[in-house]
C-alpha cells in the first residue's frame, strides 16, 4: 500500500538544538516547515540535562528550559513541530521525501528540502568492547539521565564513571543529585583542570590514563576492573558503571538515503554549507558534527536555514 | 495452566515431570503434553524464565546436519528435526531465513577437503551441495577477504531465531496444561521405588512419577543426583560479536569454517534481526557459569572477521555476548533411559540442538513410552500459537497499517533502533510466559537490542517495563 503523499517547503528530522533553530528560521522567512521528532516529547538532549549551561551568559538556562524555549520559539515562528512520530526511510532513491509512522498510521512526507538534524548518542559498552559480564547497572549518561530525570529511577549505590569530559562530569553531577555515590572517575587521558574540580572539591578519585578492562558481576555488576597505562589492573567496586562520552552520529537516515560519509567520523560529508551529497538533504547538529555544544549546534541551524533559503530561491 | 516463579511447589503429584527449560526441554514438554493430554506435567528450570542457558547465546543456525557423523543417533534427530522445526516455525511466527551456507576454504588444505565433506552430506542425505570456484563465491559474496580457494555451497542451511524457539514450544506446552516452574533448581531427588521426590532450592519438594534430564550443561549434575556417573558435561564457551544492522548488505549466506584438524574456525553470520554475526570461539572450560567475554578473545575475532570479511569490523559493534556450550567425552548425543528408575536423560546435546530438539522431543517421548510410561499415548495437535514476529523478512508491527489503524500503541515506536512499539512492549508483559526482567523483554521483542543498547529508549523501556523492579530488573 502506497502512503497518502504530504508536500511541505521543509521536512526537519530530529527536534533538538539544531533542528529547531533551523526551522524556526525557516518558518519565520514563510516557508511551511514541518519537524518530526521520534520521541513523544520535543527538545533532543538537552530535554534530559538538568545542568547549566545553556542559554547565554545573561541569560542562563538549564537544559529542559533551554529545550521549552527552543520549541516554542519554533512554534511561534509557525512550524509544526510533530511528536511521536519515526522518518522510518526513504522514499525514493533521489528526492527529499521520507515515509514516516506514527499513531496516526503511515505518511509519506514530500519536501523541497530535508534537514537531517538526529544528533548524536555515546557508544555502548558493547561498542567500545569492553569484556566481562553482561549484568545490569551498565548505561550511558543518556539513559542516566532519562532515568533519573524523566522518570525518577532508582540507578544504584554505588558508581564509576568512564570518561572525563563534559559528558563524564555532568554524569557526575546526575549521580550525585540521585542519590548515588561516585566511586571514581576514569580516563585514558592525563588530568584535565576539571578533574582538579571533583577530585578537590567532591572528593573523587581520578583515575588518568587508566582504561576499562573488565565488567564484573552477575546479575547485577560488582565492579569494574581497569587497566593503568603501565598495566597495572586494579577492581574499582561498584554497582553501576557509566559510559560517557565517545559519541557517535545517529546516521540511520543518512546511511539509509545512502549519503556519502566522512570516513573518519561516519557522519554524512557536508560542503561546509551543511549540504550532504544528496540534492535537497542537508545534515546539521551532532549528526554532523558529533561533539557540538547545544548553543554551537543551534548557531548551525540558524546558519543552514539562510542557505536553504538561498538554495530554495526564497531569499 | 500454570507459570510460577515463587512460592511453594504444588503438593499433587506429576506424572512426569521435566528438568530444564531450554529449547530441548521446552519441545520435550510440548510433546509430552500432546501424547499424554491427561497427565499431570511439570517443567523445572532453576533460571527465572525459558531458554536462560545455552539455548539463547548461540549461533541462531538452523542446520541442515550435512556435517554430522553418519549413523549417530545426532545426524538422525537433526535431520527429523530440522525438518520439523522448519515446518513449525512457519506454523507459529518462528523467524526463519534460509539464506543457505558457503563453507569457503582460505588455503590448500581446506580446499581439498571440500570433496569429503560434499560426500558426507551426502551419507547424511544431503544430495544438493555443490563446490563452488573462486570467481563463483566472490560473484555471490562480493565483500570476502581476498585468498578465498573456492567453497562448498550448502543450501537450505538457515537462520532462525532461537529465543522465539523456545519461547513458541513453552508456551504451547503451558496452554495445553504444561505447570512451569522457574527458580527451581533441583538439589536432590529420591527414588522410592514407584516415584520421585525432587527437592529444589527454595521452593520445597516435587513428586513425580517419571523424571527426564533435560538440563543441558548440568545433566551431569542431575544424573548424579540420581546416583549415575556416567556423563560428564564440559563447558565450552564461544563469544560472539554481534555487528550493526548496516552490515547486513555485505553478507548473503552464512559463511562457515571448513574444520579441520586444527580445529573449527569462525563464522559470519546473518541474524534474522538483521544483523551480522562473529564467532563463535571454542574455549573448553571448567567453569559453567564463565559466561563473560575476553579482551583476547574479542581481538582474535576481530582479526579473523577482517580476514572473512573485512568491511564487517569498520561497522560498530551492537552487542557482545558469550554462550556455553555442551561438550561430553563422545561424539554424539547422549540419550539413555533407566526403565527400572523411571527416568531419562537427555545428555550431551551439543550445539545442534536448537536444529533438533523437536526431533529429541519425539526421540524422548518413544523412549518413555518403551520404557513402560504408560500415560502416553498417539500424539493430538495442539491449538497453534502465533509469536510476535522479531525478525526483518517478515512483517513487524511498524510496517502494518491496518495494526496500527486498530491500535495505535503499535504506531508508536519506543525502541527506535529496533523499532519496537509501545504495543508490542504491553503484549509481551501480558503473554502466557510474561518476561521476569528486562532481558527477558529484549527477548520478547527486540526492546534495547539494538545499536544505542538503551541510549535512548533504555529509561523509557525500563519504565514500561515497571517500576516495580527497582530498576535492578
Amino acid at each position: 500500500m502506497t502512503p497518502a503523499v504530504r508536500r511541505v517547503d521543509v521536512l526537519v528530522v530530529g527536534s533538538g538544538p539544531a533542528g529547531l533553530a533551523a526551522a524556526t528560521r525557516l518558518a519565520t522567512a514563510g516557508l511551511d516547515v514541518e519537524v518530526l521528532e521520534r520521541d513523544q516529547q520535543a527538545g533532543g538532549v538537552p530535554r534530559h540535562c538538568r545542568h547549566g549551561g545553556f542559554g547565554t551568559p545573561w541569560h542562563p538556562l538549564n537544559g529542559p528550559g533551554y529545550a521549552s524555549r527552543a520549541v516554542r520559539a519554533a512554534e511561534n515562528a509557525g512550524a509544526a513541530v510533530r511528536t511521536g512520530v519515526t522518518a522510518l526511510g526513504w522514499a525514493d532513491a533521489t528526492t527529499p521525501a521520507l515515509d514516516t509512522v506514527g499513531a496516526h498510521g503511515h505518511e509519506r512526507i514530500a519536501a523541497r528540502a530535508v534537514l537531517l538534524a538526529t544528533g548524536a548518542r555515546e557508544r555502548s559498552r558493547a561498542a567500545r568492547l569492553i569484556p566481562g559480564t553482561r549484568p545490569a547497572g551498565i548505561l550511558t549518561t543518556g539513559e542516566l539521565q532519562q532515568s533519573v530525570h524523566l522518570f525518577g529511577q532508582y540507578v544504584g549505590a554505588r558508581a564509576v564513571v568512564v570518561g572525563t569530559g563534559r559528558i563524564g562530569h555532568a554524569a557526575v553531577g546526575t549521580l550525585r543529585r540521585a542519590g548515588v555515590a561516585v566511586a571514581a572517575l576514569v580516563t585514558d587521558r592525563p588530568a584535565a583542570p576539571r578533574d582538579l574540580d571533583a577530585r578537590l572539591r567532591l572528593g573523587i578519585p581520578v583515575l588518568t590514563r587508566t582504561t576499562p578492562a573488565e565488567i564484573l558481576g552477575s546479575p547485577r555488576a560488582t565492579g569494574l576492573r581497569v587497566r593503568r597505562a603501565d598495566g597495572r589492573t586494579a577492581v574499582l567496586p561498584c554497582d553501576t558503571v557509566v559510559l560517557t562520552g565517545d559519541l557517535a552520529p545517529d546516521h540511520d537516515l543518512a546511511r539509509r538515503g545512502a549519503l556519502l560519509l566522512d570516513p573518519g567520523t561516519r557522519a554524512p560529508a557536508t560542503d561546509g554549507a551543511s549540504r550532504t551529497s544528496r540534492s535537497g538533504v542537508y545534515a546539521i547538529g551532532n549528526l554532523a558534527h558529533v561533539t557540538w555544544t547545544a548553543r554551537m549546534a543551534a548557531a548551525e541551524g540558524r546558519r543552514v536555514g539562510a542557505v536553504v533559503l538561498r538554495d530554495l530561491g526564497a531569499d | 495452566m500454570t507459570v510460577s516463579r515463587t512460592g511453594p511447589l504444588p503438593t499433587t503429584a506429576y506424572d512426569l515431570t521435566v528438568v530444564g527449560a531450554g529449547v530441548v526441554g521446552c519441545a520435550l514438554a510440548r510433546e509430552l503434553v500432546r501424547r499424554a493430554p491427561g497427565a499431570r506435567i511439570a517443567l523445572l528450570d532453576a533460571a527465572d524464565d525459558v531458554g536462560e542457558g545455552t539455548s539463547k547465546a548461540n549461533t541462531a543456525i538452523l542446520h541442515t546436519g550435512f556435517d554430522a557423523v553418519p549413523g549417530s543417533l545426532e545426524a538422525r534427530l537433526v535431520h527429523e528435526g530440522s525438518r520439523q522445526l522448519a515446518q513449525y516455525a512457519a506454523e507459529s511466527g518462528i523467524p526463519v531465513e534460509p539464506v543457505g551456507a558457503l563453507l569457503v576454504a582460505w588455503d590448500a588444505a581446506q580446499r581439498a577437503a571440500l570433496p569429503g565433506l560434499a560426500a558426507k552430506a551426502e551419507r547424511n542425505g544431503h544430495r544438493a551441495t555443490r563446490i563452488i570456484e573462486p570467481d563463483e563465491l566472490v560473484a555471490t559474496e562480493p565483500h570476502l577477504g581476498p585468498g578465498a580457494r573456492g567453497a562448498l555451497d550448502v543450501p537450505g542451511e538457515s537462520i532462525i531465531c532461537p529465543w522465539t524457539t523456545t519461547l513458541a514450544h513453552a508456551t504451547q506446552a503451558v496452554r495445553a496444561g504444561v505447570d512451569l516452574h522457574l527458580n527451581s533448581r533441583v538439589t536432590a531427588v529420591t527414588w522410592d521405588g514407584c516415584g520421585h521426590h525432587v527437592a529444589t532450592a527454595g521452593r520445597g519438594t516435587l513428586d513425580t512419577r517419571w523424571l527426564v534430564n533435560a538440563a543441558g550443561l548440568h545433566a551431569d549434575t542431575v544424573d548424579r543426583l540420581l546416583g549415575h556417573d556416567t556423563l560428564t558435561v564440559t563447558p565450552r564457551r564461544g563469544q560472539l560479536i554481534v555487528y550493526d544492522k548496516f552490515a547486513r548488505d555485505l553478507v548473503r549466506h552464512i559463511l562457515l569454517p571448513v574444520p579441520t584438524a586444527l580445529g573449527k574456525g569462525v563464522l559470519v553470520a546473518p541474524t534474522v534481526y538483521g544483523n551480522v554475526l562473529l564467532g563463535p570461539t571454542a574455549e573448553d572450560l571448567d567453569d559453567k557459569r564463565a559466561t563473560h567475554t575476553t579482551a583476547d578473545a574479542l581481538d582474535r575475532l576481530r582479526a579473523a572477521g577482517r580476514r572473512i570479511l573485512p568491511p564487517l569490523v569498520d561497522e560498530e559493534v551492537t552487542a557482545v555476548y558469550a554462550g556455553l556450550r555442551t561438550v561430553t567425552d563422545q561424539d554424539d548425543y547422549r540419550i539413555d533411559a533407566r526403565p527400572d528408575q523411571h527416568y531419562v536423560t537427555v545428555g550431551g546435546i551439543r550445539s545442534t540442538g536448537l536444529t533438533a530438539c523437536m526431533g529429541i522431543a519425539a526421540y524422548v517421548a518413544d523412549l518413555l513410552a518403551d520404557s513402560g510410561c504408560t500415560d502416553l499415548g498417539r500424539a493430538r495437535d495442539l491449538p497453534p500459537v502465533t509469536m510476535p514476529n522479531l525478525g526483518e523478512a517478515f512483517p513487524r508491527p511498524y510496517q502494518d497499517p491496518e495494526l496500527i489503524a486498530r491500535d495505535p500503541e503499535f504506531g508508536t515506536i519506543v525502541c527506535h533502533c529496533e523499532r519496537v512499539t509501545r504495543g508490542e512492549i504491553r503484549d509481551a508483559l501480558a503473554t502466557t510466559i510474561p518476561p521476569a526482567s528486562l532481558e527477558g523483554l529484549r527477548r520478547r521483542t527486540r526492546a534495547r537490542a539494538g545499536r544505542c543498547q538503551g541510549f535512548s529508549c533504555g529509561a523509557a523501556v525500563r519504565e514500561l517495563f515497571g517500576r516495580g523492579n527497582g530498576g535492578r530488573a
